[in-house]
């Protein structure tokens, strides 16, 4: 790797390890502090590498550095604070090797903690987003601001009132206890979930950072996957839900940066190993007798990748729709579920389901609308389409339909 | 859900149809944001306690209408509610009858 991709590189492989094991030490009303002694260790690296050359372990140098960095920070820290005895000061030089531990156990342990305090239902779910992709994923405030398509001000003050709001409750970086694993973990899943959708189905123009967010998202719920305290078989189906979807990631945008739909993908570009991974986690997922909402959407999600058009394949959908929309309703499964009920019982039968959904304010109700009607009557069919224009706020949705009305 | 006749032996072809229809009937109200619960209820072990509390095996003998079951749907009015009802498979039946009622709740819901 070249020296200028190597600091980028490895700013966003360890920038977050950092910051998670300083921050456990430190504690979170020094947060602060951690993120910018993880940043200055990186500013002495792109500071000294060019000219001395790059170390011959340069993740052994960040973590050298940054140790380094922390300990005076605590030296500063002690001395200000507590007035400290000498005899105190001596021994805090010999307990400091322990104390700053950046083993590969206490790096992993300290992000899945973190993981745990950033995912608090005391915060709002996009403030749990934001931090989890400055602080777990080592994303820049201009990265954040350009997934949410939002502006680095904005992101900057959310965080700010997400940390604050952190220390307020007290947030302790630890594991949740065996009584409220469960409550806890829910948390942090629906926040997964969420970061990425934001990565699939958000509406930033800037695709790499898009397909970022997804695989982020992937790796995070890996490392609870492989933790024998996290690794339920929900976060298994989870994981498999991730792995389908992430499957079509390079067949739904087109060279031009446009969405392309399910029907119109180039099933070429599916990628066969991503489907495997999410089959064996779906396989893994089943082991317990919990069946999650993330295990039906995992099927549903596997029936996507199967190829053949057969009848078998929109039923099982259509099944696994009716059984997600008991257990937990979203606009979302009820326009899709009524997409796969055109595909077992016709058009005309979905048309009189569709039009009970009654999701007059979404654009993709119109959009299914115009889907429907469109061969049936394409004066209707138009009439639905341009309400999902009106509607529609990203420039990718806009497209995708305009598309649609040319084509009827 | 009534059924006139509880005791009628369906094949494993109907019933697979009749659960596919039950399914897709549920699924439409789900879709909708007004399913609330529901509990099939099964003819197999089914006991009647009489008021001399003997009891007895089934609901069937003397007992014309049996209750195959039941859901729970959040409805406008009781009007909305029949117009759901109207869509269960369990009507295809001769005889079969679907009963809507309120749900006794202090707050006044449906």
């Amino acid at each position: 790797m070249k020296q200028q991709e190597l600091i980028p590189h490895l700013f966003r492989t360890e920038y977050r390890k950092i910051v998670s094991v300083l921050c456990k030490r430190f504690g979170f009303e020094q947060i602060e502090t951690a993120e910018d002694i993880a940043a200055d260790t990186f500013l002495a690296a792109s500071q000294t590498w060019p000219y001395n050359g790059v170390p011959q372990n340069p993740v052994a140098w960040l973590y050298f550095v940054a140790k380094n960095k922390a300990k005076n920070h605590l030296q500063r820290h002690l001395v200000f604070e507590s007035k400290v005895s000498d005899e105190l000061k001596r021994s805090f030089d010999e307990t400091f090797e322990t104390e700053i531990d950046l083993s590969p156990q206490n790096i992993n342990d300290s992000q899945l903690q973190m993981m745990f305090a950033i995912c608090q239902p005391a915060i709002p779910p996009e403030a749990q987003i934001g931090l989890s992709l400055r602080i777990l994923c080592g994303f820049g405030i201009e990265e954040i601001a350009d997934a949410f398509l939002s502006n680095k001000e904005t992101i900057n003050k959310r965080l700010f009132r997400a940390k604050e709001k952190l220390r307020e409750e007290n947030v302790k970086i630890e594991f949740p206890g065996p009584t409220d694993i469960d409550e806890r973990l829910a948390t942090v899943l629906t926040t997964l979930y969420l970061l990425f959708n934001e990565g699939y189905y958000s509406s930033s123009q800037d695709n790499v950072i898009l397909k970022d967010l997804c695989y982020e998202a992937i790796r995070l719920c890996t490392m609870l996957v492989e933790n024998t305290l996290t690794g339920k078989p929900e976060v298994n189906a989870l994981l498999a839900l991730m792995y389908f979807q992430a499957s079509r990631l390079d067949a739904r945008i087109d060279q031009n940066g446009e969405l392309v739909l399910y029907d119109d993908q180039d099933t070429n570009l599916w990628n066969p190993e991503l489907i495997s991974k999410g089959a064996y986690f779906l396989n893994c997922a089943t082991t317990g007798n919990t069946l999650s909402k993330y295990h039906i959407q995992a099927a549903i999600a596997y029936w996507g990748t199967q190829k053949a058009n057969t009848h078998e394949k929109w039923e099982s959908i259509l099944q696994l729709y009716n059984q997600l929309l008991q257990t937990e309703y979203s606009p979302v499964a009820a326009l899709n579920r009524t997409y796969a009920l055109s595909k077992t019982a016709g058009k005309e039968t979905a048309i009189i389901e569709a039009e009970k959904l009654k999701l007059t304010n979404n654009h993709f109700y119109y959009a299914l609308l115009g889907d429907l009607y469109a061969g049936i009557d394409n004066d209707i069919a138009r009439q639905h389409f341009q309400n999902a224009l009106a509607l529609s706020r990203t420039q990718t949705d806009k497209q995708a339909i305009q598309k649609k009305i040319d084509n009827l | 859900m009534r059924h006139e006749d509880g005791s009628k032996i369906a094949s494993p072809e109907q019933m697979q149809e009749w659960m596919k229809q039950t399914m897709d009937w549920i699924g439409g109200i789900a879709a909708q944001n007004k399913f609330v619960g529901g509990t099939g209820l099964l003819f197999a072990d089914a006991k009647v306690v009489h008021h001399n509390k003997m009891v007895t095996d089934g609901p069937f003998g003397e007992i014309k209408e049996t209750i195959g079951g039941f859901i729970t749907v959040r409805a406008e009015s009781a009007e909305e509610a029949a117009e759901f009802a109207k869509g269960c498979p369990v009507l295809q039946g001769e005889g079969n009858t679907m009963e809507v009622r309120r749900i006794h709740k202090n707050e006044g819901g449906h």
